[in-house]
């Protein structure tokens, strides 16, 4: 189950660890992805701001965390195949935070209001 | 088939003898092997016609504003006097060494240092502020001039302030600017109207904040009603107000930034005083300044007295030096030959015709497009491509099409606040006829993309290349032939 | 009206589609209270009164001096075929090339503008030009700032002092320290971001980075290195000194003086680093029938897309100054440039050796040179200078006005320009004023 942020990042959570990724709507508007710039491991990241960056030929943008925690873990191979997003975006996790406060979770849109939400736009 | 480019390194031929040099006429001495370098640098082996012939050819395949419409939101594409590149020749300027400054020979560049004086004191009435410097380079670094300047006076006076506002409207260079002299941004969006809503505008202003950057009109060609207040405000919190001066050709003759109570503002005088745009490049961007912050203009300025010109002592508190000397000479001579060819009337004249021209493309583009605000534009209009998106024919495929009818697109995806953009300035050098020729064009690709929205992917036809990949550029980068 | 075509009966008939009465309606949505009456300026003149009152303050300039004046800004060659080239309107009355399809001639140009920089300097990458060699050296001092994630830059004293300020300037509203200092006694440790130097120096002397180099890297830091294009005909290349980050102005490949601008910037660096590079970028790549072109690429570093995230603010390339040196190398070629530089540094060495033979004048320089060194007289410089200067000399740069310690102290400069008739006519006239 996912739970999403306004700015398109999405939260794959199991246990108190959430894998996040960005939505499929949010890579489709960027276009070819051509560069990712991952957030440090075992760095302090706080909810809603910008940990991480990416690049696609005609867009830039940042990538805002929906959890704070710790970053235990990145996609490495993401930065030399960052296009695999074009591809699978969904099923693609970037980091994986140890999440501080499980509380966040509730402030997050589910799929089916994340999907009302584009329309929206 | 499909074709290579040749460039001048693959027209290179051994044993080519290129232009011949001046002389050995004192004896020839070799510097220590060591310093010397391994191998010759790979520069190609062409004769002088190889190279006139192959420049040429390249230059045929630009389109230029002598050739070709070139409608460019916020560019301002207008036609370059040629009188102003006849003055810019002239041996007694472009053979002039700067160092004549530093050695005090004064004597011998009283020229160089009347044009600087005049395009200074000229650009202080046409924009109502008290003293111009020339020292930036370009537009962009006006802007960081300014908001150096900015920075050195909230220090002057002990205030802490971190971040610097601008509209979701602003060009690019706006925040990056911020970021380069240290700033954080504050976005404040536009409202229904297309102006950067004062509502909003009110909630984040407070003492944190160092300056407000403008551009008036916006870049969506709308002039902001309440910007008097905007500067009051700014002001009670002794906020700096800062004017980018990208769309200046609006509003020359008519209102100055000054007068409104622009503390600071830059001028692009490759757009709006008519410098050639080079294809990209040389620019300036002159900053203009109210008393406040004349003790902190660059270190090195002219001043007048008895008719003879001197170097100025160091502003009390420079912000140091962004350019040697003083920066583009050449442009800012182009510039002021320029303004006094339009004189007082001429100047009016230039920005009610841009005007003029503006509303009326809009007038006959209205049906036929998305129109993001309503109402009178200035000197650029708006449009959005949305709902032709809609049906496969995006704002790109309009402005390929147009390429094969020997007009150059309008600026697309700018700004970022209406989606598929495109945003035409025709300037008041335009006639009629091409400004009829030009919306007769664009009336058509909305019919073609009615009926037909899968031709525009082959567009253009005409130019021996259609749609690079730009994708497939930066995965597999070549940025040099070597 | 100068420029507007517009003519009466066009004006009524635009204003009746727009739907207004008269011109000044289009003001309207300007408050009145905010609109000018008029501008105090005189009414526009002529192109041809125009052209005679420049005319006039361009003769009030002096052009009968033979330079011997260097200091970053030198009276090189300037082929004819530069000039009739870079003047074609398609060249400079064109626009960014934001439409690839529309703009090959810039593009490719500037592509090939890329590739002579990297041959020149020995380098992998190079941008498309930046505003001139002093910012080029301030924007590669940010750029390894980003690259180290260090704060603390140090240049060495004989940089070009106009370069130094603006690199001061540029670093302090970044809060990123600048220290200046000898590079034979650098303290080079882990703080360091990179260590910035010039190659001939401001006063001339050719020198050996060698070791300097190592040390920088070894402690992680990058060598950032200010060149003179016209050196490389002979010197050895940044790229064969391991050097991180080259910068240049460019002034001196085919551009005018013009009274210090405008000019043009170079930057180039190694492969890995080019995502830090400021500025535009040409690549090439394929279209959709697989024809070959060039385009801007890597643009999302930019302004225009990354905004507040930029590597710079840049927006312009000096494109039309970076034409000009790309045609001025393509006409020089590669013997051509190399013989290019031993004429500079032969004929500076002939003028060095003819005021060897004067007692009252003493060569400064300790090192080799390339085409500038420093004379030391006991008399006052400012006078020296003038004097000369009546006789139709510009004989250097006076030292006095830019260190405080060089009191007596000229920079003369020869290039390929200066006849050995100039030069021994320089060296008769100094020996009668000295």
């Amino acid at each position: 189950m996912k739970k999403y942020n306004e700015e398109h990042e999405w939260a794959q959570i199991d246990g108190d660890v959430a894998s996040v990724g960005i939505s499929k709507y949010a890579i489709e508007q960027l276009g070819d992805i051509t560069f990712i710039e991952l957030p440090e491991i075992n760095s302090e990241i706080s909810a809603s701001h910008s940990v991480a960056f990416i690049e696609s030929v005609k867009a830039a943008s940042d990538i805002y965390t929906p959890v704070s925690g710790e970053v235990i873990e990145i996609n490495e191979e993401l930065e030399d195949a960052p296009e695999t997003l074009n591809e699978s975006a969904q099923t693609t996790w970037i980091f994986k935070v140890k999440m501080s406060d499980v509380n966040e979770l509730e402030e997050l849109m589910d799929e089916e209001a994340y999907l009302k939400y584009i329309e929206t736009l | 088939m499909s074709s290579k480019t040749i460039t001048i390194f693959d027209k290179s031929v051994e044993d080519r003898k290129g232009i011949s040099l001046p002389s050995f006429d004192v004896p020839q001495k070799s510097l220590d092997k060591k310093y010397i370098r391994k191998q010759k640098a790979n520069l190609p082996k062409l004769s002088e016609f190889d190279v006139v012939r192959h420049y040429t050819n390249l230059s045929n395949k630009n389109f230029s504003i002598d050739k070709n419409f070139y409608p460019l939101g916020s560019c301002t594409m207008k036609y370059n006097p040629k009188v102003a590149e006849r003055v810019a020749s002239l041996e007694g300027f472009t053979s002039i060494h700067p160092h004549t400054i530093t050695n005090g020979m004064d004597d011998d560049i009283q020229g160089c240092f009347q044009t600087i004086d005049m395009l200074e004191k000229t650009l202080c009435e046409i924009t109502g502020m008290k003293a111009f410097t020339t020292s930036p380079q370009a537009g962009a670094h006006g802007e960081m001039l300014g908001i150096m300047m900015i920075d050195k006076y909230h220090k002057s006076k002990g205030n802490k302030r971190k971040y610097i506002i601008v509209p979701d409207s602003s060009h690019g260079t706006n925040p990056a600017t911020a970021a380069m002299v240290g700033y954080d941004v504050i976005t404040i969006k536009s409202d229904e109207n297309g102006a950067m809503d004062f509502e909003a505008f009110k909630e984040k202003m407070n003492e944190d904040v160092a300056a407000v950057m403008l551009t008036v009109p916006n870049t969506l060609g709308i002039f902001n009603k309440k910007i008097k207040d905007i500067c009051d405000l700014a002001h009670s919190y002794d906020a700096m107000m800062y004017y980018d001066g990208a769309n200046m050709n609006a509003i020359m003759g008519v209102v100055r930034p000054g007068d409104i109570g622009f503390d600071v503002i830059h001028i692009n005088v490759h757009k709006t005083f008519a410098t050639p745009h080079g294809g990209g490049g040389p620019g300036s961007g002159p900053v203009g300044v109210n008393e406040k912050l004349i003790p902190f203009l660059p270190d090195l300025r002219v001043k007048k007295s008895n008719s003879r010109y001197f170097i100025d002592d160091i502003p009390k508190n420079s912000i140091g030096k962004i350019s040697p000397f003083f920066g583009n000479f050449g442009i800012s001579l182009r510039a002021i030959v320029y303004i006094l060819t339009l004189g007082a009337n001429g100047v009016k004249n230039s920005s009610s015709k841009a005007v003029l021209n503006a509303n009326y493309i809009r007038v006959r583009l209205k049906d036929y497009f998305d129109v993001p605000y309503d109402g009178a534009c200035m000197h650029e209009c708006v449009f959005s491509a949305k709902t032709l998106a809609k049906n496969g024919v995006t704002a790109m495929d309009i402005a390929k099409y147009l390429l094969d009818f020997g007009m150059h697109s309008p600026t697309v995806y700018f700004p970022l606040i209406v989606k598929e953009a495109i945003m035409i300035e025709p300037t008041e050098t335009e006639n009629k006829q091409t400004i009829d020729m030009f919306c007769d064009r664009m009336i058509k690709a909305v019919e073609l993309a009615k009926t037909n929205p899968q031709e525009f992917k082959s567009y253009p036809k005409t130019l021996g290349v259609c749609r690079a990949d730009d994708t497939r550029a930066i995965k597999n980068l070549d940025v040099c032939y070597c | 009206m100068p420029y507007t075509p517009h003519t009466p009966k066009e004006v009524s008939a635009m204003l009746d589609t727009i739907g207004l009465e008269n011109e000044n309606e289009l003001f309207d949505c300007i408050p009145r209270e905010l609109q000018i009456d008029g501008l105090n300026l005189p009414n526009g003149l002529d192109e041809f009164t125009v052209f005679s009152k420049f005319k006039e303050i361009a003769s009030k300039n002096a052009t009968n001096k033979t330079i011997f004046m260097g200091g970053g800004y030198y009276d090189h060659i300037i082929p004819s075929a530069v000039d009739a080239l870079s003047m074609r309107s398609e060249f400079y009355t064109a626009y960014t090339p934001y439409q690839a399809e529309a703009s090959q001639g810039t593009l490719q140009s500037l592509y090939e503008y890329q590739s002579l920089v990297c041959a020149l300097m020995g380098m992998e990458v190079s941008n498309a030009s930046m505003y001139d060699g002093a910012t080029a050296l301030a924007e590669a001092a940010l750029m390894a700032v980003r690259i180290t994630k260090r704060n603390k830059i140090l240049i060495d004293k004989w940089v070009n002092p106009t370069y130094i300020k603006v690199v001061q300037t540029y670093l302090e509203f970044r809060d990123i320290d600048v220290e200046v200092v000898d590079y034979n006694d650098a303290n080079i440790d882990e703080n360091i971001a990179a260590f910035l130097f010039q190659n001939p120096n401001f006063i001339g002397d050719i020198n050996e980075f060698e070791s300097l180099i190592d040390t920088l890297h070894q402690n992680k830091a990058l060598a950032v290195m200010s060149v003179y294009p016209i050196a490389l005909g002979l010197l050895k290349t940044p790229g064969e000194l391991n050097v991180d980050i080259v910068s240049a102005d460019g002034q001196c490949l085919g551009n005018y003086m013009s009274f210090g601008g405008p000019s043009f910037g170079i930057i180039a660096t190694k492969q890995k680093y080019i995502r830090d590079l400021p500025g535009r970028i040409i690549g090439k790549t394929l279209d959709k029938d697989d024809n070959e072109l060039f385009v801007l690429t890597m643009q999302a570093r930019e302004q225009h897309i990354r905004r507040h995230r930029a590597t710079s603010n840049i927006c312009s390339n000096q494109n039309l100054l970076a034409l000009r040196s790309t045609i001025f190398m393509s006409l020089v070629g590669q013997d051509g440039f190399e013989q290019l530089a031993q004429l500079n540094y032969s004929k500076c060495e002939y003028l060095k050796e003819q005021l060897k033979t004067i007692t009252k004048i003493e060569i400064f320089n300790q090192k080799d040179t390339f085409n500038e060194f420093v004379i030391k007289i006991d008399k006052d410089v400012t006078l020296f200078l003038e004097e000369l200067s009546s006789k139709g000399f510009y004989a250097g740069i006076n030292l006095g006005k830019l260190y405080e310690n060089l009191q007596n102290c000229i920079l003369v400069s020869v290039t390929e320009k200066r006849t050995k008739e100039q030069i021994d006519n320089l060296v008769a006239a100094i020996k009668e004023l000295v």
